[in-house]
């Protein structure tokens, strides 16, 4: 236990860089991923092909290959070599897909009567959606918007393996150090990630409840 | 995409404008794939001044002539789809187990199993891979089976005991009234049923397991990525090395294609299958809330879908 007491400025250090990474991929992600569900269900059919054929190639490729393009090919190829950044693109491409197919089965979800008694009183493609369609979908997206989150949370592992010294690659750190409490750093670092992942487990399901009532 | 309900079947003008926003997105794409191909096939300049040959040169692509180079795609495919197959098998069984700990009638099995699956399912499977290597000292083959073995256990398990969970009460209650045990009931009436209805999304669960397998790159085991990456690489030469590189992509996206469309496949026959038979409960899906959940490629979305393409 004492070997993570003294190195738990390693962990929170780690941590933070856990955090930020969550948060930066997070957020460009999901900017792209909306972008991407946008051009799914838009009425130009060369958006449409283009924002599939990059949802099924992106989701097909293993995040170890993104980040690996990423952490050791784009450096050998003459980028600059600061792998923060490198791992938040890497996971920002990886994400997206998710998110945008997350988005766009909200608005599947969402009953087809709704969007006819919409055009039938009227109201043309931009009102549809954004009147009557986005509003319902929105609600429903957020439970699986926030399991896309606790998934990202669990990947930025991945960039540890990549130079980039987060949760995981700290509990590399400490063990270098400490081989004799391998258990006790490693449930520490279990610790920190289930201190994201279950409450936001928690909020997901609590969302999915109160939506299933509203509806 | 003829008749979307969004919009209307476009007139002329409509028309003319979807045409020049398709040939605009069209040049925009195109513009970027020509500005990566440029800067791919630009000559390298090393730091040095040294110029070299562009990657898509083709003395960059000459190894792939060598018989030699692709029995070793070969073996590190092989340490993939081992470690896949195994983690496969073990994933179903675990998560079987998982599904009935966590419905179980007796509280002293619910809620370990209930804790358990919340702590499988909220740490990295990297983690749980490090765990198995340095805890238990397997070896990177076993650290990596059970690691994806025991997270995608506890995620299959969640989805058959949603399965179990989304069959109409009748189901246990008439196998209970027959004279059925409790555990009769759930392994002859409730659980085939949940497992049938679930099929998409433990596929869908597979495709995932056989994607995270290269996660044991990380933990040294020669896969596919590692065993080009590092032990090819390393035979003939960093030069090589984008070459190689796209090959284990390749290779990856023809794999996971190919299972992603027979996933499919099956969730459409599933689909069809249960609208014949079964007519009560899984209808046509003109509500919401089930295609919400872990659909994974709107396979599972029938009719009543809006505005797919």
């Amino acid at each position: 236990m004492d070997a993570v007491i003294d190195n738990l400025p390693t962990f929170l250090n780690g941590f933070g860089k856990t955090l930020g990474l969550l948060g930066l991929s997070g957020v460009l992600a999901l900017v792209l991923g909306v972008i991407v569900a946008a051009m799914r269900i838009s009425p130009v059919a060369s958006l449409r092909g283009f924002a599939s054929f990059y949802t099924e190639i992106v989701r097909n490729t293993p995040l170890t290959l993104v980040l690996f393009f990423c952490g050791v090919l784009l450096p050998a190829l003459g980028v600059p070599a600061n792998y923060f950044a490198l791992a938040v693109l890497g996971l920002t491409v990886y994400t997206s897909p998710f998110f945008a197919e997350a988005i766009r089965s909200g608005i599947n979800g969402v009953p087809i009567g709704q969007a006819e008694a919409a055009r039938s009183i009227g109201l043309d493609f931009g009102q549809t959606l954004r009147l009557i369609v986005l509003p319902q979908a929105l609600r429903m997206v957020v439970p699986p918007l926030i399991n896309v989150f606790i998934a990202l949370t669990k990947n930025t592992s991945v960039a540890g393996g990549f130079f980039v010294i987060e949760l995981f690659a700290a509990a590399g750190v400490v063990i270098n150090e400490r081989g004799d409490e391998v258990i006790a750093i490693l449930l520490a670092v279990a610790v920190f990630y289930l201190i994201v992942t279950i409450p936001l487990g928690f909020i997901a399901g609590r969302v999915e409840k109160r939506v299933a009532i509203l509806r | 995409m003829s008749n979307s309900v969004l919009y209307d079947v476009p007139g002329p003008k409509a028309r003319r404008r979807s045409f020049v926003f398709s040939i605009v997105g069209v040049v925009f794409i195109l513009g970027v794939l020509a500005l990566l191909v440029s800067a791919l096939a630009a000559p390298r300049v090393s730091v040095n001044g040294q110029v070299n040959p562009s990657l898509l040169d083709p003395t960059r692509w000459d190894i792939f002539s060598d018989v030699q180079l692709w029995l070793g795609i070969g073996r590190g495919l092989q340490g993939t789809l081992t470690m896949a197959g195994v983690a496969a098998v073990l994933a179903l069984l675990i998560g079987v187990l998982f599904c009935f700990g966590r419905t179980s009638a007796t509280a002293w099995v619910r809620i370990p199993t209930t804790v358990l699956l919340e702590v499988f399912r909220g740490i990295p499977v990297l983690l749980l891979m490090l765990f198995t290597l340095l805890v238990f000292q397997t070896g990177s083959y076993w650290a990596g089976v059970a690691g994806l073995a025991i997270y995608n256990g506890a995620i299959i398990g969640e989805a058959l005991r949603a399965g179990i969970a989304s069959l109409p009460k009748g189901q246990r209650e008439s196998g209970l009234a027959i004279g059925l045990t409790p555990v009769q009931t759930r392994l002859k009436i409730e659980f085939p049923q949940a497992f049938r209805q679930m099929l998409p999304i433990i596929i869908a669960q597979l495709v995932v397991l056989l994607k995270d397998t290269s996660l044991a790159y990380i933990i040294s085991y020669p896969e596919l990525l590692r065993y080009v990456m590092t032990f090819l690489k390393n035979y003939y030469g960093s030069y090589y090395q984008f070459s190689l590189f796209a090959v284990v992509l390749a290779v990856y996206l023809a794999l996971n294609l190919t299972l992603s469309w027979i996933a499919r496949v099956v969730a459409r026959r599933t689909a069809g299958g249960a609208k014949g038979g079964r007519g009560r409960k899984n209808g046509r899906r003109t509500t919401v809330g089930e295609t919400v959940v872990l659909d994974p490629d709107g396979g599972a979305v029938g009719g009543g879908a809006v505005g797919s393409p």
